[in-house]
């Protein structure tokens, strides 16, 4: 049963120190920011973050690592022309890097939404991001054994949402929406709006609601004076 | 695609500039191919690609059918290119989550994806995401999922580095991206060809065959067959 939210504090109470939370948004396309800055009021601290990036300007992740909240990122592309926060924490040893291939970052997320225990992917053979792993040559190719990104919690930002949980999304915000959403035990999606259980057509129900917990319905929080 | 017999020398005139070089990629995209750009210099290919190509581009955010840069009131925050800037979508276009958008690229379905390089070696070899420095933030992106799933992997760069060292090299010596992975290598000075028998010069560009490979450290073939 998914439980819709307007306050954003409800929407994320219960977020445990040292969690696993997986961030959707590919820059600040599709970042759960009011999410985001529930989450530094929560206070939970000493997480593991999975996300692209490593936060951009200084809103949404990247103020929750300025916020020091962060112990480990994990991502794809943490160096950017706005990725100062990061950059300072990193140079001064505050923080943790795992560095994924983008693709590959993508797939480990699905194979934990899947229930898939590993998988050979040829991305990064022969180079450093592969040093370490099982390998293996299928069909005349080499491999390398990746294993799945489980999450904790799922922060992700989505167009709308119905009050059965059901997800649509905007252009390329969707991006890391709909794999990440499958991939922990609690996934929490904030929603421009969210429209009565019906009324999103379910041929463009993208997120299907079984993989949704909680949604933070944005109009209402910016209905209520 | 150039199906040159014959490595043509450009002689009358000096070394391609970054727009001329853009051109010559685009001439060298089949109509029709599905095409990813890297973020950077390879961006530019799509403002040269000849109108009723029938190119799609894709956006491994999670797009094909990706139209030009966007300005004014075309600015949409949640539709932006590889390189987060905004772009606009054409007829046709389509967006999909991330792990589709990598399988797409990883499954073998991109014709070609065009990637800027720190070096490429005779056998391919690709290195552009990380100078291996001590202080360098390592960051991957989608590099490495392009250089390995795309069909084909051109890139673009300058044949040799500022100080005047090749980037067209025997072995790499910045970290790896992918193995054996790029047919192309589009330069400044000369188009490169390179397969299981190695390199070959197909074009140059205000310099002879002959005067680039004696400033080249690895072994490059040219084309001697009379169209």
């Amino acid at each position: 049963m998914t439980a819709v939210f307007s306050d954003p504090g409800d929407a994320v109470a219960g977020i445990a120190d040292g969690s696993t939370v997986l961030i959707g948004g590919f820059g600040m396309a599709g970042m759960p920011v009011q999410l985001i800055d529930a989450l530094i009021r929560q206070g939970a601290t000493g997480l593991t973050v999975v996300s692209n990036n490593a936060g951009n300007g200084d809103t949404g992740l990247a103020a929750l690592l300025a916020a020091g909240r962060v112990r480990k990122m994990i991502c794809s592309f943490p160096r950017q022309s706005d990725s100062w926060v990061f950059d300072g924490l990193y140079r001064s040893g505050k923080i943790e890097l795992e560095v994924v291939p983008q693709g590959t970052l993508a797939e480990r997320m699905r194979a934990a939404g899947a229930g898939i225990g590993a998988f050979y992917c040829p991305t990064g053979v022969g180079t450093p991001l592969a040093e370490g792993k099982e390998t293996r040559t299928i069909d005349g190719r080499d491999h390398v054994l990746e294993y799945p990104i489980k999450g904790d919690v799922v922060l992700i930002a989505a167009h709308a949402g119905d009050r059965m949980g059901n997800l649509v999304y905007r252009k390329t915000a969707r991006n890391f929406g709909p794999v990440m959403a499958t991939a922990a035990a609690l996934t929490i999606a904030q929603v421009h709006h969210v429209v009565e259980t019906g009324e999103l057509d379910p041929e463009a129900v993208v997120t299907p609601c079984i993989y949704v917990d909680r949604i933070l319905d944005l109009n209402a929080k910016e209905a209520t004076p | 695609m150039n199906s040159a017999v014959k490595t043509v020398e450009h002689l009358g005139r000096g070394p391609l500039g970054r727009d001329e070089l853009a051109a010559l990629v685009a001439r060298d995209i089949p109509p029709g191919s599905f095409v990813n750009l890297g973020i950077g210099q390879p961006t530019t290919v799509a403002d040269h690609l000849p109108a009723g190509s029938g190119v799609v581009l894709h956006t491994e955010n999670g797009m094909l059918g990706m139209g030009p840069a966007a300005h004014g009131d075309e600015i949409d925050p949640d539709l932006t290119n590889a390189g987060k800037m905004p772009v606009t979508e054409l007829p046709g276009a389509s967006y999909f989550h991330h792990a589709d958008s990598f399988a797409m690229m990883r499954g073998g379905h991109l014709d070609v994806c065009v990637l800027g390089a720190f070096q490429v070696s005779g056998r391919g070899d690709l290195a552009n995401w990380h100078t291996g420095a001590p202080d360098a933030i390592p960051a991957v992106g989608g590099a490495m999922d392009l250089a390995t799933g795309a069909k084909q992997v051109f890139v673009m760069m300058t044949l040799f580095a500022k100080d005047g060292t090749p980037k067209l090299v025997p072995e790499c010596t910045y970290p790896l991206t992918g193995l054996a992975c790029v047919s192309r290598v589009y330069t400044d000075l000369a188009v490169f060809h390179i397969d299981r028998g190695g390199v070959t010069v197909v074009e140059t560009y205000g310099t002879s065959a002959a005067e680039l490979a004696s400033r080249l450290e690895i072994a490059v073939r040219t084309l001697d067959r009379e169209p």
